[in-house]
C-alpha cells in the first residue's frame, strides 16, 4: 500500500461533483459498466504500467477479503 | 443559565399622528442583517428607519459561526472585539466515521491575522451587541419595535410602506426600501417574486444543551466534530459545535419521513442527546427541526427595493453561509447606497451590488449543495464512493479533502466584475484583504482597521502614492508625507509583495493594482469603481 500525493486539489469537489452526475439516471448495473469505463480510461491515460500496478495494489489492500 | 431575553420597549411611531417626511432608507427587519445594515449606514451619515414586527432579539440559539471576514465587516461597525470576547474561538475540526477518528484539520494555521477562522456565538448575543451599537446613533438609526410592515409600493422614484402597529396602522415613504425580513420574506411574497431552488428531503434536528463537563472529553479544547454514521446514530451524520455559556450545539441527520413535530418532543430529544454525552447532567434549552433549502432570487436589485440576506438567498447550514453570506450582502451594499444617496455616484452603482452578491450566493448555494448531497446519498452508487472515500481517507490524503461536511464559508473574489480594474499582483483584484499585523506611531494596529470603511491607496515598500481627493493613503516599510507604519514580523509585505500599491475599496475589495501609482491611472480606477463606466454604457 502507498500513500498517494494528493493531485487532486483543489478541484476535488468539482471532480467529485462531476462523478456523481454522470451516475444519475443509472441502474446499478449500469453504474458497475460506467465504473469499468471509468477506470479503463484513466489507466489508459495515466499510462505508466508501474503506477498502475501500485495503484492496484493500494486499492486492493483496502479490501476486507 | 439560559439567556434573558429582556423585550425592547415599542414607542408610538410619530407617523401615527401626523405625516412622515420621506426618508432615505427603511429597512425592514432588525435582525442581524437589518440592523448591521443601519449600523453601516449610520457610519457614512445616512439616516434609516428600521421596522420590526417583533420586540425580541432572535429565539434560539440560530446562526453560531461567524466566519473570520464576517468578524473583520464587524470590526469595521464596532462589534467585531465585543464578539471576539464574548465568542467560543475554535480552529480545529475532526471528522469521524463510525467511532474512529478519519482526520482532523486546523482552519488557521497561520499567524499574524486578528480576527480567528471562526468564533461560534449564538444569534442572540450578535442582535443585542448589534442594538445596542445601533443605539449609539440615536439621531440617525429609528428602530422601531412591533412596527409590521403589511403592505408597500413601489412608485419609481420611492415606496410607500404600510405599517401595523399596537396602536393602528400608518403610512411611510422612503427612497430605499431594504427587505431584511428573512428567509421567510413578507417583501418577497407580496411583489410574487420566484423563490425556487432544491428541497433536500432529509430532516435534522437541531439542539442546544446546557452542561457543565465538555462533550469534548477532559481537556475542554472547543472544536467542531463531525461524525459520518456515528455509533449512537447509525446511518446518519451528527455535528457537535460549542458555544459560550457551556451551550453546546447537536446537529442530527433524521430520517427522510420522521414526523418534525414528534422529533422535536423532548421525551424524543432527551435519549438522543444522552447516546451522545452519555450520563454526563444536561439541560434543554432550544429544539428545532428542519429541512435544508437552497435558493436564492434571480435578482436583488427591484428598483428601490433591495433585498439583502436571507430574504435574497438561503443555503443549507452547514458550511455556516446563512449569516455569513448575509453580513458580506451589507458590506458591499452599504457605501455604495450611501454613495448614491448622497449624489455622489449614479443609480447604477446599486446595480453593482446585484452583479457581486448575486455571484457571492451563487458560489455559496454551489458549495452548501454539495456539501448536503455529500451527507446525504441519494443513491447506492453514491453511498458506495461516498463510504470509499472514507474508507480511504485514513491513509490518503487526497480522499480526506473529498470528505464534504462543510466547505468553510470563504468571501467570494469579485475578479472580473464591473468594477474592478484588471491587474496582475500577489492578490489580484477583486480579491477581499489580507490581514497583517503594523505598527506606526500610535502603537501596534491591524491592516484591516487603516483599509476598511474608504478607499484606501496603500503603499507596500518604497512606492510613492499620489495625492488625490476622496481616496486616503498609506505607506508600509517606507517615509512620506503620509501615514506610514512598519509591517510587523513582515507579514504584510509577504503577503502583498514590496514594491506596488493597492487600491481598496470601502467594503477590503481590493479594485486595483499598480506597480508605479500614477495619478490619472489612480484616478481611473477610483472613478471605474464607483460606477463611472457603468454610466457612460447605459
Amino acid at each position: 500500500m502507498s500513500v498517494m500525493e494528493d493531485r487532486l486539489s483543489p478541484n476535488q469537489d468539482d471532480f467529485y461533483n462531476a462523478l456523481i452526475a454522470a451516475h444519475e439516471g443509472l441502474g446499478e448495473a449500469d453504474s458497475h459498466a460506467l465504473n469499468a469505463r471509468l477506470i479503463l480510461l484513466m489507466a489508459n491515460r495515466i499510462g505508466d504500467l508501474g503506477v498502475l500496478q501500485d495503484i492496484i495494489t493500494t486499492a486492493r489492500s483496502y479490501s476486507d477479503a | 443559565m439560559a439567556y434573558d431575553y429582556q423585550p425592547y420597549p415599542y414607542v408610538a411611531p410619530p407617523g401615527l399622528s401626523a405625516p412622515e417626511t420621506r426618508h432615505a432608507v427603511v429597512i425592514v427587519g432588525a435582525g442581524p442583517i437589518g440592523l448591521a445594515m443601519a449600523i453601516d449606514l449610520a457610519q457614512r451619515g445616512i439616516n434609516s428607519v428600521v421596522l420590526d414586527d417583533n420586540n425580541v432579539v432572535s429565539v434560539g440559539s440560530r446562526a453560531i459561526c461567524w466566519s473570520k471576514r464576517t468578524l473583520e465587516i464587524f470590526d469595521r461597525l464596532g462589534v467585531g472585539e465585543r464578539m471576539l470576547d464574548k465568542g467560543v474561538t475554535w480552529k480545529i475540526g475532526r471528522q469521524f466515521h463510525g467511532g474512529d477518528q478519519v482526520f482532523s484539520f486546523d482552519l488557521l494555521p497561520e499567524e499574524g491575522h486578528r480576527y480567528p477562522a471562526f468564533i461560534n456565538l449564538q444569534q442572540y448575543y450578535v442582535e443585542e451587541y448589534l442594538v445596542d451599537r445601533a443605539r449609539e446613533f440615536p439621531d440617525l438609526i429609528d428602530i422601531r419595535f412591533l412596527n409590521k410592515t403589511i403592505a408597500h409600493e413601489d412608485h419609481g422614484d420611492h415606496v410607500t410602506l404600510t405599517v401595523e402597529t399596537p396602536d393602528g396602522n400608518y403610512t411611510l415613504e422612503t427612497d430605499w426600501y431594504i427587505a431584511c425580513d428573512g428567509a421567510g420574506s413578507a417583501t418577497r411574497e407580496r411583489m410574487g417574486l420566484s423563490f425556487e431552488g432544491q428541497t433536500f428531503q432529509e430532516q435534522f434536528l437541531i439542539a442546544d444543551i446546557e452542561m457543565e463537563q465538555s462533550p469534548f472529553g477532559d481537556d475542554k479544547v472547543p472544536e467542531r466534530w463531525f461524525w459520518f454514521d456515528p455509533p449512537f446514530h447509525s446511518g446518519k451524520s451528527a455535528l457537535l459545535h460549542m458555544q459560550p455559556d457551556n451551550i453546546y450545539r447537536i446537529d442530527l441527520q433524521l430520517d427522510v419521513d420522521a414526523d418534525g413535530t414528534e422529533e422535536a418532543r423532548e421525551e424524543n430529544v432527551i435519549p438522543r442527546i444522552k447516546a451522545i454525552v452519555g450520563d454526563k447532567p444536561f439541560r434543554l434549552d432550544w429544539v428545532s427541526v428542519y429541512k435544508f433549502r437552497c435558493i436564492k432570487l434571480d435578482r436583488f436589485v427591484h428598483n428601490r427595493v433591495l433585498f439583502v440576506g436571507d430574504s435574497a438567498h438561503v443555503v443549507s447550514p452547514f458550511g455556516a453561509r446563512g449569516g455569513n453570506g448575509g453580513i458580506q450582502d451589507v458590506d458591499n451594499l452599504g457605501w455604495k447606497l450611501a454613495r448614491v444617496v448622497q449624489g455622489q455616484a449614479p443609480e447604477a452603482l446599486i446595480e453593482t451590488y446585484n452583479e457581486e452578491r448575486s455571484h457571492g450566493s451563487a458560489e455559496n448555494i454551489l458549495n452548501s449543495s454539495r456539501s448536503t448531497n455529500f451527507m446525504t446519498p441519494k443513491t447506492p452508487i453514491e453511498a458506495l464512493f461516498r463510504g470509499e472515500a472514507l474508507r480511504l481517507a485514513k491513509d490518503q490524503p487526497f480522499a480526506r479533502k473529498i470528505l464534504n461536511s462543510g466547505r468553510l464559508s470563504l468571501p467570494c473574489s469579485l475578479e472580473g466584475m464591473s468594477l474592478q480594474t484588471q491587474g496582475v499582483a500577489q492578490i489580484a483584484p477583486g480579491q477581499v484583504l489580507v490581514d497583517a499585523p503594523l505598527s506606526g506611531e500610535d502603537g501596534d494596529t491591524w491592516l484591516l482597521r487603516q483599509v476598511q470603511g474608504d478607499f484606501t491607496l496603500v503603499g507596500f515598500g518604497d512606492v510613492l502614492l499620489p495625492e488625490l481627493p476622496g481616496i486616503r493613503r498609506i505607506g508600509i516599510n517606507t517615509r512620506a508625507d503620509y501615514p506610514c507604519f512598519t509591517a510587523t514580523h513582515n507579514h504584510a509585505m509577504r503577503r502583498y509583495g514590496s514594491s506596488n500599491a493597492y487600491l481598496f475599496r470601502p467594503d477590503g475589495h481590493i479594485c486595483a493594482v499598480f506597480d508605479t501609482p500614477t495619478r490619472k491611472d489612480v484616478a481611473h480606477a477610483y472613478a471605474k469603481a464607483l460606477g463611472a463606466e457603468l454610466e457612460a454604457t447605459q
